[in-house]
């Protein structure tokens, strides 16, 4: 126990000590809080940029409908040729040129001239302001009266609400996506980041040839298992110091430059502009609704159940080479099963927290420190996430055994690259 | 005799290669003990065994009459052939390290590197980092580390390699000095002249089996066979050794001498008394050199190993 605390400091100074560890930390947050202001930055220099557009409508019908905007900008043209009409949207390099037909049969038929491609979004506008414009000409010409419709529609907005009588908002979908993702996400980047760590720290001692040295004082496991909590100690406050770092400068920046962050964030900030004050308030309250505690205990257990998992199998593949070119051919099995996590988590998760595959992805334990994280905020019944912390807990307890068996072998092996058949003899010494 | 260490029956198996079969020895305790043998031999595997690194398929290993613990580490040291240290760490911290990694305290550790920096005159590597420093003296900041725990049973694989010869007379030195203070000493080398000049103790193993084991001096009578080295003077030496040939085995032999002398290597009889051969001797020619020609640790190495191959 003394000398696995003595391990312990050893690998976590080493760690923070390390050069580019350190200015790592520290950049790490700068960048990110530079490329957050560039990306707001160029977002609102997209805003500000007004399109001008010009309209040549024949059949005089529409010209009226297009109300300028912010962004947007008519220019009536109907009254000259559209040949000449065109000429000037060309000459003055304007956004492009509408063209409405004067038969009424064929209005359909808009057709938009431009030099390149206009946005989507522009042309889903133009096409429902003309549909609402004709359906209401069609429905007047068939005798009906349009004011009536309009006074007649009703506005159905479908609240959910569940056997208990909670009531929640379809924003809470985006809250539990929003908060298991993250979840998961940052999961994955902390055993690819420090696990890629731990196993870089292996081939050094290989390398350095320290290795016998240590291990006729200390047990392998030990080694191994010191080194595997040192680093993520590391890691742990690498973390730490670029959430605080990172959301000070964000707000320092933010508040010395005015520059409206939200703005970055492009569907976010649309979907918030349309909540009113009650979802804002539905909001704090979902998130509050959320198994918070369920979220939080289960994040740890994930967490450093995933984390050993993985960084002792990194360990592992450490201890079998002699140098860093030969970890490709053991990486990509333990790449896979991440990566899997992730995508089960982005789609099938939020399509289904609770469907078949989500349920198998988050008992497996290669998948599910990633993949439960997404589900629980969707609500996962107690004993299918006891089984699946069975499974994981077990599953580490074997695997550790396995990677320190491997790790025992490999680290007095010099010299030659080894086969997974080797690894498998390996075992058995 | 007291024993410090005795494996008995010592086997280990990877898979289905034997690294060493069927192993016993006994290093008596306050001896230089060479363990001798090719490379890919087995004195690695056997020396991991002692300081349970690997543990035997079959067998055990007695330190002080008491099957191996987990805490015996505390009485070893170990240097090992594949040796090196932490390149980005400081000398200093880094011995305090792995001086405290064998059951040291801090405070004991650091008088302990300060005496033993001071005596190798290291003192003002201490900040240094490795990667600063020489083969040669990292390899002296190793030595220090292995011998800082007081160790009753101090381990060598292959001491001397990477050492020049005057730091490498300095280990020397230092391994007999902690001889005299009472430690025994596990040598493991292929190279025999340093068996030769140092052990009292050897043992040969040759493809995971030991050949021989025993004290230096008892190999080397059994392994003598009655020959000697002779510088004669006569009025004609051509003569003289047709009339020794006739008696007598002999071969040529090359020495140095400052005379013109018949040089033989002439073996006797098992039974027969060096005194009877000078007697022969000296009433033909003039005796100038005589000397018995005892087996070099290589010839005996050679010779066993070759004879069993």
């Amino acid at each position: 126990m003394r000398n696995l605390k003595l391990i312990i400091k050893r690998e976590y100074l080493a760690r923070v000590r390390n050069k580019t560890f350190v200015v790592m930390t520290f950049l790490s947050p700068l960048i990110f809080v530079g490329m957050i202001m560039l990306i707001a930055y160029l977002t609102s220099l997209n805003k500000s940029e007004t399109r001008i557009v010009g309209v040549h409508d024949e059949s005089g019908l529409f010209v009226s409908e297009f109300q300028d905007s912010e962004d947007v900008e008519f220019q009536d043209f109907s009254a000259i040729t559209l040949d000449s009409a065109k000429d000037i949207v060309r000459e003055k390099n304007l956004y492009g040129l509408l063209y409405v037909p004067q038969d009424s049969d064929s209005v359909e038929h808009l057709q938009f001239f431009a030099k390149e491609a206009p946005a989507f979004g522009f042309l889903t506008q133009i096409e429902r302001t003309v549909a609402d414009k004709l359906t209401g000409r069609e429905l007047e010409a068939r005798g009906v009266d349009v004011s009536a419709i309009r006074s007649a529609e009703a506005s159905v907005k479908i609240e959910i609400q569940n056997f208990s009588g909670e009531r929640t908002s379809k924003m809470s979908n985006y809250v539990k996506m929003f908060f298991g993702g993250a979840a998961g996400y940052l999961l994955m980047m902390f055993i690819i980041i420090y696990g890629n760590m731990v196993m870089r720290s292996v081939i050094e001692e290989k390398t350095n040839r320290i290795i016998e040295i240590i291990i006729s004082s200390v047990k392998p496991l030990h080694l191994m298992l010191g080194k595997i909590l040192g680093t993520s100690l590391a890691g742990i406050t690498q973390f730490s110091i670029w959430v605080m770092l990172g959301g000070l400068l964000l707000f320092v920046v933010s508040s010395v430059l005015g520059v409206d962050i939200s703005a970055a964030q492009g569907a976010q900030q649309q979907a918030a502009s349309q909540i009113s004050d009650s979802e804002l308030q539905q909001l704090v309250i979902d998130i509050a609704k959320l198994p918070l505690l369920t979220l939080t205990l289960s994040f740890l257990v994930y967490f450093i159940g995933g984390y050993f998992l993985y960084s002792s199998i990194y360990a592992a593949i450490g201890a079998a080479v002699d140098n860093e070119t030969d970890t490709q051919q053991f990486m990509f099995p333990v790449i896979i099963p991440l990566i899997l996590g992730i995508y089960v988590g982005f789609f099938a998760v939020i399509e289904n927290p609770h469907g078949t595959v989500s349920t198998i992805f988050s008992m497996v334990p290669l998948t599910s420190p990633i993949v439960m994280l997404m589900r629980i905020p969707f609500g996962v019944a107690w004993w299918e996430l006891a089984i699946s912390i069975f499974l994981l807990i077990i599953t580490n307890a074997g695997i550790v055994w396995l990677a320190a068996k491997i790790y025992r072998v490999g680290i007095l092996m010099y010299g030659k690259k080894p086969t997974y058949k080797e690894l498998y003899k390996w075992l058995k010494y | 005799m007291d024993h410090l260490l005795v494996a008995e029956n010592v086997t280990k198996k990877f898979g289905d290669f034997t690294a060493l079969n069927n192993v016993s020895l006994q290093i008596p305790k306050g001896s230089i003990f060479g363990l001798l043998g090719p490379n890919g031999a087995g004195k690695t595997t056997f020396i991991r065994i002692i300081n349970q690194i690997t543990l035997p398929s079959e067998g055990r290993i007695l330190l002080d009459g008491k099957p191996l613990q987990p805490n015996d580490i505390q009485h070893i040291g170990y240097l090992p052939e594949e040796r090196g240290l932490y390149k980005s760490m400081k000398v200093g911290e880094q011995a305090l390290y792995l001086a405290q990694l064998k059951g040291l305290s801090k405070a004991e550790a650091k008088a302990r590197l300060k005496y033993w920096f001071e005596r190798l005159n290291i003192e003002d590597w201490w900040d240094k980092k490795i990667q600063e420093l020489s083969k040669g003296m990292a390899q002296k900041v190793q030595f220090v580390v292995t011998v800082l725990h007081n160790p009753k049973l101090l381990i060598f694989d292959e001491p001397f390699s990477g050492f020049d010869p005057v730091n490498a007379n300095l280990i020397k030195d230092e391994i007999l000095q902690l001889r005299k203070e009472g430690a025994t000493i596990l040598f493991s080398t292929h190279r025999m002249e340093s068996v030769e000049e140092l052990c009292d103790y050897m043992a040969l193993i040759h493809k995971s089996n030991k050949l021989l084991d025993g004290k230096v001096t008892d190999i080397k009578r059994a392994y003598k066979s009655n020959t000697f080295e002779v510088g004669l003077e006569s009025p004609d030496n051509e003569l003289l050794r047709k009339e020794l040939a006739a008696t007598f085995l002999i071969k040529d032999a090359s020495f140095k001498s400052i005379n013109d002398d018949l040089k033989l290597r002439i073996q006797i009889e098992e039974t027969a008394s060096p005194n009877d051969l000078l007697m022969h001797l000296t009433s033909r020619a003039q005796v100038n050199y005589f000397v018995e020609v005892i087996p070099s640790v290589n010839d005996i190495f050679i010779k066993t190993v070759t004879g069993n191959a």
